[in-house]
């Protein structure tokens, strides 16, 4: 579906999700925020965060920029930019760690 | 008049992308600034790994805000929504309360900008000490090899080098301690000779790798909300008389700008949690 | 104009009034006409590879005639460069990292992607102009910025950015002013090449004429796409990393310096210490590989596009030219460490990226095989641009097989920074790319001022430079085999007067004669713009959308808007009164 051709009614009901998401990252906000008083071990709190930050990113993403109605193209351009992303991520550190000598 | 005028899918989605160009162009942008702000984190997560020990706090609370950080994750948030609501409220067609929406949007983003300058702030009036060997300091149970604290009135004043910006370090600096972690009483300010001290820096991002990653995220970040502003300021002053000509094409362009500004709100939603509380 | 209308004349709809004629300004220099653009970019790209070859013949000069001084131009240089003629050590070293960055960021990208791309590819998919052509210029000039700052670094203290064109670090952090200015000129190019990129895939995605689906795209429409891609995606983390080194000389942060680093025996304790010089390296090299095939990528475009017309038959494997492509581009990815081996690499990792760049280079070797075959049967016309398309082939194969010993770590480590390696990439961009860029500026000449090129002094330029290019470079694959490391200021230190030295002085002397041979080209290329031969729309007899417009084309390009009917190479189909249909002509059945 197309924002283009979208009706009064339509945006309306956007409106009320948008009020939902809304309700959502402030809770999950909290949640993040919460969790960390909880002083837990390093690598759960890692995980902890990055699932809720995920959670959060892909509401804004999914509903603020619209991306659950956009077409396949823009996913595939996505998927690569993510796929980079996380090559980017990992290899510089596997090959530190894999390295000859220090580190 | 020639075929120069009408450039294809100005406005019209085109049926392969389903995006009309400005939207398709912002998007492959938003593409980009994925892969920059993912080399600053891959940055962050082998400059972490590979510190030494004691060289990277336990997680960053313990020298960053984070209540003042959880009010501006709020505050973003907010004006992520406002935002959208801007745009739904043009594509129905209320120009007046889309321009009310776009205002409130601009504000929240100086309240997020205002609450980083005093964060920023305090961090270049808090200083370390960073010593040869670690030396005991009363209140603390293990000895310190940095010492944290304000500089006392009657401690020498600091002179930074021309060229690296370094301080310095002068015969002697009277030092207030930090509170040890859970009190509020101060340590009694304590008294470091030249020969005992090996740098000394203020938070800012010189003091360590953790934060001059978190000074490089966050300003570029807040270069990002500047840039935004910019934008939503130029639609705030021109949006009606834009609106007025060309309903549809204003609305295009709220929608652009309201998908760049998510994406500043998205990082953040990163950033927080990354450099705050892991 | 009602004077409402003139208080929001910002947004008018672009071209709204052309019944006005354009100022001057307005129509030349800061143009949106994606064409006028287009020869911006070329013509400053021009100017820009004509600097960085001077660059490098004076460096010639010294390791040719060590501490003698230079001839002509010696006297006339700064002192941070040259003392009485006779080039300095940290000018030499200065020279080549701006040589290195002059070629590929301000030569050979501009005038492939810039100038060609922006000229040719709107046209090619029947558009009337870029999809966003203020960006477009705004890309030109933030370029044109880039450019002047990079060039201005030669006149601060300290001379230019010295820490060769990888500007790897710690060295780069603590070098002199001129370093700084070469990371705000990269931050400036990088956006620029970011706005141009995001332009060029909405064009080719969404400009494309009725009919002209992604299968009856030419080649090099083809090329510039996934060229764009790999700028959109890989130029951003060497901006991250131009910012963090920006910051580590600026804000005295440590993200390159590692700890206990001393220099020169001096400890820098204004450090905080703890970061990683090989972090620079990733961050660099995840940009710089994927450069690489920025630079291939659209020469292999304007190649196909001319070897296609000049053979006058189809493409061979137009759909393999095309999966080849793209599948370069993804893979360009992830060989970037290939260039890290000797950085103390695992064996586990160096495996792995050991198996990739010998995987990258199986479609690069299809590309060319398809271009080969293509030959093979043809009754080739040996036009001007057609000799360069035909000897980018072998210097390309020259260039790109020699990269395989580099690729396999145990041959690196004997070749690693040696003069091999400076033959290896210089033939894939110096005959290679720069070979193209000359068959694309002869084959599009007559659509930009509608006149040729002259054929004569065009042959003359083809073979000098084929000549003397091969003298210049294949002795550096002898002398690296024998050792002879790169970034040397006085080579004779280290080759005591033997072979390798006479190589070195030949290498030298192809330079220059180089030099001379581009003198029929300049000659040509001005004096063409007004005593050519005029052609009409079509000399070539070529298929492609850019032939069905005049030339050159108006603003707004096409007569009336293009449909597309066919594939773009119909060449010699049977049972035609011409031997080319063009995609804008419906056959008959």
């Amino acid at each position: 579906m197309s924002h283009h051709e979208m009706s009064a009614e339509e945006v309306k009901k956007h409106v009320r999700t948008y009020m939902m998401v809304f309700g959502a990252l402030l809770i999950l906000t909290g949640v993040t925020v919460g969790v960390f008083y909880l002083e837990l071990s390093i690598a759960a709190a890692v995980v902890v965060a990055l699932i809720v930050a995920s959670i959060k990113g892909s509401l804004v993403a999914c509903y603020f920029m619209h991306l659950i109605s956009e077409k396949g193209v823009l996913y595939w351009i996505l998927a690569l930019c993510a796929l980079f992303f996380i090559v980017l991520l990992l290899l510089p550190v596997l090959t530190e760690r894999d390295s000859v000598g220090v580190m | 008049m020639s075929a120069a005028a009408i450039i294809p899918h100005d406005m019209e989605p085109h049926p392969v992308t389903g995006m009309y160009n400005g939207k398709f162009g912002i998007w492959l942008f938003l593409a980009s600034e994925i892969m920059l702000f993912g080399a600053l984190f891959s940055t962050y997560v082998l400059l972490r790994m590979g510190a030494e020990d004691g060289m990277w706090p336990k997680h960053g609370a313990e020298i960053l805000n984070v209540p003042l950080a959880t009010f501006n994750t709020v505050v973003l948030i907010t004006s992520s929504v406002t935002m959208v609501l801007s745009w739904a409220a043009l594509k129905m067609g209320d120009v007046a309360k889309g321009q009310r929406f776009l205002g409130i949007t601009f504000l929240l983003a100086g309240t997020f900008l205002v609450v980083k300058y005093f964060e920023y702030k305090e961090k270049f009036h808090h200083f370390e000490v960073f010593l040869n060997e670690p030396m005991a300091v009363e209140g603390y149970q293990e000895p310190l090899k940095g010492i944290r604290g304000h500089f006392t009135a009657d401690s020498p004043k600091l002179e930074a080098d021309a060229k690296t910006g370094a301080y310095a370090i002068p015969e002697y600096v009277i030092i207030e301690p930090d509170a040890p972690h859970g009190t509020h009483e101060h340590p009694k300010p304590v008294r470091i000779e030249s020969a005992q001290v090996k740098r000394i820096s203020n938070f800012g991002p010189r003091h360590s790798n953790f934060l001059a990653t978190y000074f490089t995220l966050t300003g570029l970040h807040g270069l990002h909300i500047v840039g935004g502003m910019v934008v939503i300021l130029y639609f705030l002053l021109t949006g009606s008389t834009f609106a007025k000509k060309n309903h549809e094409k204003y609305v295009n362009r709220i929608e652009c700008t309201g998908l760049y500004w998510h994406f500043v709100d998205l990082v953040w939603i990163f950033l927080f949690p990354v450099l705050y509380l892991l | 104009m009602s004077s409402h209308e003139a208080h929001a004349g910002h947004h008018h709809d672009h071209g709204d009034h052309h019944h006005e004629e354009l100022p001057f300004w307005r129509k030349y220099i800061f143009s949106v006409d994606h064409k006028v653009i287009g020869v911006q970019y070329a013509v400053t790209a021009l100017v820009f590879l004509f600097f960085g070859f001077t660059l490098m013949m004076i460096m010639r000069w010294q390791l040719a005639y060590p501490g003698q001084p230079i001839p002509l131009i010696g006297k006339y240089l700064s002192s941070a460069i040259a003392m009485d003629g006779i080039l300095v050590g940290d000018g030499y070293n200065a020279l080549g990292a701006m040589h290195g960055t002059i070629m590929v960021f301000l030569a050979i990208v501009p005038l492939a992607v810039g100038g060609f791309g922006n000229y040719v590819l709107p046209l090619q998919v029947g558009a009337p102009d870029m999809a966003f052509p203020k960006l477009n210029m705004m890309s030109y000039w933030v370029f044109f910025c880039g450019g002047v700052v990079m060039i201005a670094s030669f006149f601060v203290p300290g001379g230019a950015a010295a820490s060769g064109w990888t500007s790897y670090a710690p060295l780069s952090v603590i070098a002199t002013t001129g370093q700084t200015m070469w990371l705000l000129g990269m931050v400036l190019l990088i956006t620029s090449s970011l706005l141009g990129s995001v332009n060029f895939i909405v064009t080719a995605v969404q400009l494309r004429a009725k009919g002209l689906g992604f299968f009856r795209l030419p080649f090099f429409v083809w090329a510039q796409l996934v060229t764009s891609f790999l700028l959109l995606l890989a130029f951003p983390p060497l901006e991250a990393a131009g910012v963090l080194q920006l910051m580590d000389r600026l804000a005295g942060t440590s993200f390159f310096m590692p700890s206990g680093l001393v220099v020169s025996g001096v400890q820098q304790t204004q450090y905080a210490g703890g970061g990683s010089p090989l972090l620079w390296q990733h961050l660099f090299w995840f940009l710089a590989h994927p450069e690489v095939y920025v630079l291939i990528l659209p020469a292999l475009g304007i190649v196909a596009e001319v070897i296609a017309n000049n053979t006058r038959k189809p493409l061979w494997g137009y759909k393999s030219l095309v999966y080849s492509a793209i599948f370069l581009g993804f893979m360009s990815f992830i060989v970037w460490a290939h260039h890290m081996f000797m950085t103390g690499m695992g064996t586990t990792l160096s495996t792995f990226f050991q198996a990739t760049t010998m995987i990258i280079s199986v479609p690069s070797v299809i590309i060319l095989t398809c271009l080969i075959i293509s030959l093979w049967g043809a009754s080739i016309r040996y036009t001007v641009p057609m000799l360069f398309a035909v000897a980018f082939l072998p210097m390309f194969a020259i260039g790109g097989l020699t990269g395989l010993p580099l690729g396999l770590t145990a041959s690196d480590i004997a070749l690693h920074d040696t003069y091999y390696v400076i033959g290896h990439f210089h033939y894939v961009v110096a005959p290679g790319t720069i070979f193209a860029m000359f068959a694309g500026i002869y084959y599009w000449f007559p659509k930009v001022t509608g006149r040729k090129m002259n054929d004569l002094l065009g042959k003359l330029h083809f073979w000098g430079s084929f000549v003397f290019i091969n003298a210049v470079f294949m002795p550096m694959f002898f002398q690296g085999m024998a050792g002879l490391l790169r970034r040397q200021y006085d080579q004779t230190e280290q080759l005591h007067g033997s072979l390798a030295h006479g190589l070195t002085t030949m290498s030298s002397w192809g330079a220059w004669l180089l030099a001379l041979a581009q003198i029929p080209f300049i000659i040509n290329f001005f004096w063409s713009i007004r005593g050519g031969t005029k052609v009409d729309a079509n000399p070539w007899q070529a298929t492609t959308l850019e032939w069905a417009a005049p030339s050159p084309p108006p603003h707004g390009n096409f007569d009336k808007v293009p449909v597309v009917y066919c594939g773009p190479y119909e060449y010699s189909v049977p049972g035609k009164k011409t031997d080319y249909c063009p995609q804008h002509v419906a056959m008959e059945a």
